[in-house]
């Protein structure tokens, strides 16, 4: 056990992971040389090689293409978009080739790979550097989605995306690298895809997010306590698969829910969230399943008071969670 | 023509098998995959004018290019990443002609796909054929990583990739010779310019008039050749195999071929083709124009002919009877290998 950021932890899960299998290979804008423009893979360049921490061209598709033939040869690559507003030019080799690859082969060929994806709002990037991308992505069959909120399963989600047989899209927040420290495990840590997390137990709603919106959601619920109103966090971390199990469990318990994510709300993951709870727990609900989301403007705005206003945070879920409790 | 352009850039005078250090058994072993390729290729379309396939995408013309091409590979070892008109290649390659017609007729067996693609979407681990797509030219990128981990592996493999030269205008193909360039990776890159994307022909494509002119841009060599000529594809591609072996990096290889047919069963080449060009552009069949120079040359007799006429047609219809024979896709299989199971055949996947 040692105390570890949030960068700490998912640097250490690369730098373990490569240390026990020459097969996985970073490749990406910056990742060499510097380290990766968040210092994310520092020190893996000087440790594993150029040949192994690859500073590639600037070219998004270039470096998914490029590792799906990678995969298919034998290597276990490990690509990082830059930022998650550039992974666009990747979509159609991520969508047509990636995620389909296992299935339009039917099983000849697979298509292993993590790819690191700094994602989120709330770190002065404005509209080019603040996108959430999972919608896009978690909408696609045959890949996974993963939004880790703490160190420990920062760590344990990307050794498991990297073991994994199939693609995973990691997305790490970029506001919770330096925001955040924690107590991670030494080695690994067991936290396998597709669970969701209950991380503080409630009776009176169930609050669901993932990444940034966990640390929002769990202040939320103290806001809520000091009214007497007892919210249930539940950690998405997976998105697909979804872990539709723990989900309409705590549905059962609550009977209410609140979705929170900092993407835009039209077309939103939380839409899906909401969808299944509203066919498979309806019964359970004594009141409507409700979003908390980022606004429908096309993405984030940079001057602080604009920023402010498009990100959700404690208040204005704790608010949205007091009238979801009155219904 | 674009097939008449290219003798202008390599001229194949004073070349002979001879010369050129190519064996006569070497020689009748291409010829063999060309007719092949042809006769499987004309057995697609009979299954789709009989109603027993949906349709066809086809590679009559590209056969000179494809065979001269991946018979320089060593067919066990390397790689080859396909497209869409790859008939010839994936049979130089190892996929028996039952293989095509399999995916031809969407068969539970298909070894491409299990009857989950379009015809004409190759793959096949076995012979270490990728996957194809229907996007054109991300399969490209592909190649280089192919061969990156090669390199990295130390497995001496090379990977030919083809594509065709509208495909060329993509993104994806700046991107993948630039990379294979920057990383000297083992990368063949054909260019089957048959002059049309579909109905666009190639001077609304492109301001230059041969693809292989861009392979100065990204520190490789470039090299155009007529795709009637099967010899001159195969030194060429003799050339560029042993560049890659060296360690010298990728090749452009851009064959001029002519497109003999529509662009699929679904296209009808006469709204946009003249009736007269597409009577010229059968002039530089590579059945005919590689057959007639065999017999020029004396390697090729009226009884070596029929033989081979003969393999083909055994080996065309012997495919046809073992794919139409073969089960049709149980639709209870159709959720599976969205993702890895444990219990699916050992060797295939991971």
């Amino acid at each position: 056990m040692a105390d570890k950021r949030y960068l700490d932890a998912i640097h250490d899960a690369l730098h373990e992971e490569m240390a026990r299998d020459e097969r996985v290979i970073v490749l990406g804008e910056d990742v060499g040389r510097k380290g990766g423009v968040f210092g994310v893979t520092d020190g893996l360049f000087e440790a594993y090689g150029e040949d192994r921490v690859l500073d590639t061209p600037l070219a998004e598709s270039m470096i998914i293409g490029v590792s799906v033939g990678m995969a298919a040869n034998g290597l276990i690559p490990v690509p990082e978009i830059q930022f998650a507003d550039f992974i666009h030019p990747a979509f159609d080799q991520i969508v047509s080739e990636v995620a389909r690859m296992r299935y339009r082969s039917n099983n000849d060929y697979g298509c292993p790979m993590t790819i690191r994806v700094p994602y989120g709002g709330g770190v002065h990037g404005a509209l080019y550097h603040s996108q959430s991308i999972e919608a896009f992505y978690a909408h696609v069959p045959g890949l996974k989605v993963v939004a880790p909120y703490s160190p420990a399963d920062a760590k344990g989600l990307l050794k498991a995306a990297i073991r994994d047989h199939d693609p995973v899209l990691y997305l790490e927040h970029k506001k919770l690298y330096r925001m955040i420290h924690d107590q991670v495990p030494d080695g690994d840590v067991d936290v396998p895809i597709g669970r969701a997390a209950v991380r503080r137990p409630g009776r009176d709603l169930s609050i669901f997010a993932y990444g940034l919106m966990m640390h929002e959601a769990l202040g939320a619920a103290d806001l809520l306590a000091r009214d007497g109103v007892e919210a249930e966090v539940v950690d998405l971390r997976t998105l697909r698969p979804l872990d539709t199990a723990t989900i309409l469990e705590s549905v059962a318990r609550t009977s209410r829910a609140l979705i929170v994510h900092e993407d835009n709300r039209f077309g939103g993951f939380g839409a899906e969230v909401a969808a299944t709870i509203a066919e498979e727990g309806f019964r359970h609900l004594d009141a409507p399943p409700t979003r908390v989301c980022g606004p429908d403007v096309p993405a984030v705005p940079f001057a602080p008071p604009l920023e402010q206003w498009f990100m959700p945070n404690a208040e204005k879920i704790a608010a949205a969670a007091r009238t979801l409790v009155a219904y | 023509m674009s097939a008449r352009e290219a003798k202008a850039v390599k001229s194949p005078v004073e070349r002979t098998p001879q010369a050129l250090g190519v064996q006569d058994r070497e020689l009748l072993e291409m010829y063999y995959y060309v007719r092949l390729a042809r006769a499987v290729d004309e057995r697609m379309w009979a299954l789709q004018r009989s109603g027993q396939a949906a349709f066809v995408i086809s590679g009559q013309g590209h056969e000179g290019a494809q065979v001269g091409t991946v018979y320089a590979l060593d067919r066990d070892k390397d790689w080859l990443v396909p497209f869409y008109r790859s008939v010839a290649a994936v049979l130089v390659k190892g996929m028996p002609p039952a293989e095509i017609f399999l995916i031809q007729l969407s068969k539970a067996t298909d070894p491409s796909s299990g009857g989950r693609q379009m015809p004409g979407h190759y793959g096949h681990s076995g012979h270490k054929i990728l996957s194809t797509s229907s996007p054109v030219t991300t399969q490209l990128l592909h190649a280089d990583g192919i061969a990156y981990a090669a390199k990295l592996r130390g497995t001496g493999e090379i990977c030919v990739t083809e594509v065709g030269e509208g495909a060329t205008s993509e993104g994806d193909f700046h991107e993948a010779l630039n990379f294979a360039a920057v990383h000297k990776l083992g990368v063949i890159f054909l260019v089957e310019n048959n002059g049309y994307a579909i109905s666009v022909p190639v001077s609304k494509q492109m301001a230059v008039p041969n693809v292989s002119a861009r392979a100065a841009g990204y520190g490789m060599p470039g090299v155009t050749v007529d795709g009637s000529h099967v010899l001159d594809v195969y030194v060429a591609a003799r050339d560029a195999v042993a560049r890659a072996r060296r360690g010298d990096g990728p090749t452009l290889l851009e064959v001029k071929v002519p497109r003999l047919t529509a662009h699929s069963s679904d296209d009808r080449q006469e709204k946009y083709r003249s009736a007269d060009e597409i009577l010229h552009t059968k002039e530089h069949d590579p059945v005919h124009v590689f057959a007639a120079e065999l017999r020029a040359w004396g390697v090729l007799g009226e009884a070596q002919e029929r033989q081979i006429a003969e393999r083909v047609r055994r080996a065309v219809d012997e495919g046809t009877e073992l794919a139409e024979a073969a089960p049709a896709v149980d639709p209870a299989t159709a959720t599976r290998y969205v993702y890895y199971e444990h219990d699916a055949p050992p060797g295939r996947g991971r």
